[in-house]
């Protein structure tokens, strides 16, 4: 089941595209001994958004969370495979964290500001990976909240505490603080799942603004939204990648049984 | 008929009981409101300015405060010492070893350490601090206001420990990931992150560890040892406020009884002060974090 | 060639910088996990020091320390018996009087009190454990205690004892055993065991019953429901299902409040009246560990000095066996409940 699912799958159908990004290679993922990520092999290319869609707990927040290796903060998690990033496997023990993450970066499923103002939120990332001065740090964080598309409505209070927000503008935000690094890759953890549609709405449209610059792998149990916004969209149910393809060959014409199913709302 | 005078048992033992409970509860009222009005009736009818502007050497005709000065830098010592040293054991115990072994033994044991003996950890501080000085001025008993500081540390160790871990543990661990996904690393994000969001709940187990330290006589007796004069040097015999009002209890004269009296007043005031005033800021952050 | 080291030097800052986050990410963990070790540092340290100073008297006496009841500075001769006995009777009284008290405090609280009522009475209950040990030791000396022997003694010597005013023994003296010499007092003075035990007891009351309180409030409302539901009126739900369920928490807090009760001072020595010869009455006075230490240590030199450490030694280790008792008993509830 694992080995014709695997070779059923086109590791790569968006060679047309763009060139690759990441390229996801055996991928086998183990927590406390249990299998959660089976034989994972896809290629993310680059300036295009991905979704991962799937029912809840088929590993897809788990396999967005080992592009940056976020997961490697527990205890008893186990990646096993290979995860080349522009050539390099990031998965390389001495692959540097610290390089990986201003490389990828990640917005979570709630808001998480930090506890400081709106304009330190921002600051707080760049400070760390680079010394600017403060002119350059204040045109730094309006870009990035611009590109964020949120400069307009927080210019008056960027002193003003973070937790102030509402929460769509707290997850723009997140978005800001990531891309203030400059990245390369972002991964969107159900971005939207705790907000409301308007927000929601706004995100959308981000995601869509900013993929001209970044390579976006978005997760989300909305399939509408992988629908409107995504490139490419890859199916897993139960640890495996079921199907990757473009996001309307999947949404119109799924080459699985079980994409099928899933996307016509039969389960999940 | 039977069943009836079952129920009826049943009814009777359950309204016996519950009065039983509220007589209880009422017991413990009673003994509070004793105790706050002798502390006050007496307290306050000893109040004078002398008590303020005094040192305790004029015994009757003196005042305690040489001993609150004392108390205000033996205190002041012991948070000095245990807020540092706490809030890090805290923190690794909260963000390094959480689920470890050591980390659970650790924990288990600050726990123990709550409430320890606090007249045996004095004399433990007598032993590692009292002691060698003695042995290094050729016998001249060597009790300091740093032996009493360090005394009153170790009493407040346990609780901002467990204040700082419990508050770290309350940060949701998406805080955690949103930095470490940025790149930052561990400590800046323990100190400039996950401290912030804490702060006031640390604030507040420092306020409960002071609250402590400032109602305890029994580990300074042997370290501090007292004084009655006033002294702002920390390698000289300490004088306090508790230690103050444990000399003039057992002091046969009325009049001396009174200024401990009127010292016991000043210390509950001071005390129940200091936890109201770290409710509220607990309350607060509540009200803020929702 | 420029060109070249620009494009390299980003690379390599942030090399540098990654080994440096490294490194210092280590010395922070190595400077955390030394202070958290100081915690362990200050126990092993008061049990070692107590131990160390204590040698000459537990090498001189051996184990007739424990039992020998004469604690005789003019005659350089000390036994734990006197002091051991005060602080076990003393902490016993207390657990007597304050675990039905504060189960009754727990019980109006979670169950009876109208829930208006619930915040300031806990609140006011919680205040008892904030007072200083010292003020309690003040409010037994100069009121406790006389209150105690003007109106409660007489009460207990004329009924219980053995040596009442009118030298008509009781029935309950002459025919119940042990209460007679319990009671039996000729002494006028208020401060003794019993006196000691009650203050302490009113001490502990608010640690036991926080702890009661809190477990109480973990019982899952389905099983009270369902056994309300069944028609059992709120007194059998707390005896059949909520005591039960948290059994193993309720002795824990039983035995953290004897952990409090063993090793407190201040409370003890200004009551208890530090006289070191074993009485089987109640209403003598007598000796508790950690008040010999408070009474004798400031004058004590030689053995006598060794002989007040050793006691120490003792008491950090019967209290230490105490709270870990009562942690493991309290950490079995917070198991239960996937904690």
């Amino acid at each position: 089941m694992t080995e014709s699912a695997a070779a059923g799958i086109h590791p790569q159908p968006a060679a047309a595209l763009a060139p690759t990004k990441l390229r996801v290679r055996d991928l086998n993922f183990y927590y406390n001994g249990f299998h959660a990520l089976k034989g994972i092999n896809m290629d993310i290319p680059e300036k295009k958004v991905t979704a991962i869609i799937g029912p809840s707990g088929c590993g897809k927040s788990t396999l967005l969370r080992i592009f940056n290796r976020i997961y490697a903060i527990y205890p008893k998690l186990e990646a096993k495979g290979e995860i080349m990033l522009d050539e390099e496997n990031i998965l390389d023990t001495r692959y540097s964290m610290n390089k990986l993450r201003s490389k990828v970066g990640m917005v979570f499923q709630k808001p998480v500001p930090f506890p400081m103002t709106i304009f330190e939120n921002v600051a707080y990332g760049i400070r760390h990976h680079e010394r600017l001065s403060r002119a350059d740090m204040e045109i730094r964080v309006e870009q990035a909240l611009r590109s964020a598309a949120l400069w307009d409505e927080v210019k008056d209070k960027l002193k003003q505490n973070a937790l102030g927000l509402s929460g769509g503008q707290q997850q723009r935000l997140c978005i800001a603080r990531g891309i203030a690094l400059k990245p390369e890759v972002l991964l969107l953890d159900e971005p939207t799942s705790a907000l409301d549609p308007i927000a929601t709405g706004r995100i959308e449209q981000l995601v869509e603004e900013l993929k001209s610059e970044y390579t976006i792998v978005i997760v989300t149990h909305n399939m509408q939204q992988a629908a409107r916004c995504s490139d490419l969209t890859a199916f897993m149910y139960l640890g495996e990648l079921i199907e990757f393809d473009r996001t309307e060959q999947i949404f119109t014409k799924p080459g699985k049984k079980q994409t099928e199913d899933y996307i016509t709302g039969r389960f999940g | 008929m039977l069943s009836s005078s079952l129920y009826l048992r049943r009814r009777v033992k359950n309204v016996i009981a519950l009065g039983l409970s509220s007589v209880a509860t009422l017991i413990g009222l009673v003994f509070l409101a004793w105790i706050l009005w002798e502390t006050l009736r007496q307290g306050i009818g000893a109040i004078n300015w002398n008590l303020f502007s005094k040192i305790s050497v004029y015994r009757e005709n003196g005042g305690l405060a040489n001993a609150m000065v004392g108390s205000l830098i033996l205190d002041l010592l012991g948070i000095a010492i245990a807020t540092p040293i706490g809030v890090l054991a805290g923190t690794w115990l909260a963000e390094y070893a959480n689920r470890t072994r050591l980390g659970e033994s650790i924990r288990f044991l600050n726990d123990i350490l709550l409430s320890a003996p606090s007249i045996v950890l004095g004399l433990f501080v007598y032993t590692i601090v009292v002691l060698p000085t003695t042995a290094l001025t050729h016998g001249d008993t060597t009790f300091s206001g740093l032996a009493g500081g360090i005394a009153l540390a170790l009493i407040a160790l346990p609780v901002i420990v467990r204040t700082t871990d419990e508050m770290l543990r309350l940060v949701p661990s998406t805080l955690r990931e949103a930095a470490l996904s940025l790149g930052i690393p561990q400590w800046k994000l323990t100190m400039q992150i996950l401290m912030r969001g804490a702060r006031s709940g640390i604030i507040t187990g420092v306020l409960l560890a002071l609250a402590r330290i400032s109602g305890e006589t029994a580990p300074l007796l042997f370290t501090a040892f007292g004084n009655n004069f006033l002294t702002f040097n920390p390698m000289d015999k300490m004088p306090s406020l508790p230690q103050a009002i444990y000399e003039y209890t057992k002091d046969p004269d009325p009049a001396i009884n009174a200024i401990a009296w009127a010292g016991a007043f000043v210390i509950t005031m001071f005390v129940l002060a200091l936890s109201l005033l770290s409710r509220l800021i607990l309350s607060r952050n509540k009200v803020s974090h929702d | 060639m420029q060109a070249n080291e620009a494009a390299s030097a980003p690379f390599s800052t942030q090399e540098v910088r990654a080994r440096r986050d490294a490194r210092d990410d280590r010395l922070f963990g190595w400077l955390l996990k030394g202070c958290a070790l100081l915690v362990l540092a200050s126990l092993l340290g008061a049990a070692g020091a107590t131990l160390w100073g204590g040698r000459d008297a537990f090498a001189h006496f051996g184990l007739g320390f424990l039992t020998s009841s004469e604690w005789n500075p003019s005659d350089d001769v000390y036994g734990a018996l006197v002091p051991v006995f005060g602080t076990l009777i003393t902490s016993f009284i207390a657990l007597l009087v304050a675990v039905p008290i504060s189960f009754g405090i727990a019980l109006y609280l979670s169950e009876v009190a109208p829930p208006w009522l619930r915040t300031p009475v806990s609140s006011a209950i919680e205040l008892l454990a904030g007072i200083p040990s010292i003020i309690y030791g003040m409010w037994g000396l100069f009121v406790f205690a006389p209150f105690f022997a003007d109106h409660v003694k007489p009460w207990l010597t004329n009924y219980l004892g053995n040596q009442p005013d009118d030298g008509k023994v009781s029935w309950v003296a002459a025919h119940v055993p042990f209460i007679g010499r319990m009671f039996g007092n000729d002494n006028p003075f208020g401060g003794s065991v019993l006196t000691a035990g009650i203050v302490l007891a009113i001490m502990i009351i608010p640690f036991i019953s926080s702890v009661m309180r809190e477990v109480f409030q973990t019982v899952p409302t389905r099983l009270k429901e369902s056994a309300y539901a069944l028609g059992s009126s709120t007194w059998e739900v707390v005896w059949d299902i909520v005591l039960p369920y948290t059994r193993s928490a309720v002795i824990g807090g039983i035995f953290l409040g004897l952990g409090r009760a063993l090793g407190e001072t201040m409370a003890v020595t200004f009551i208890i009246g530090n006289k070191m010869k074993l009485s089987p009455s109640l209403l003598d006075p007598g000796a508790s560990i950690a008040s010999t230490i408070a009474n004798q240590f400031g004058e004590a030199a030689g053995l006598q000095k060794s002989a007040l450490m050793a006691l120490a030694f003792l008491l950090f280790v019967v209290t230490f066996i105490v709270l870990m008792i009562a942690r493991l008993m309290l950490r079995r509830l917070a198991h239960k409940e996937g904690r």
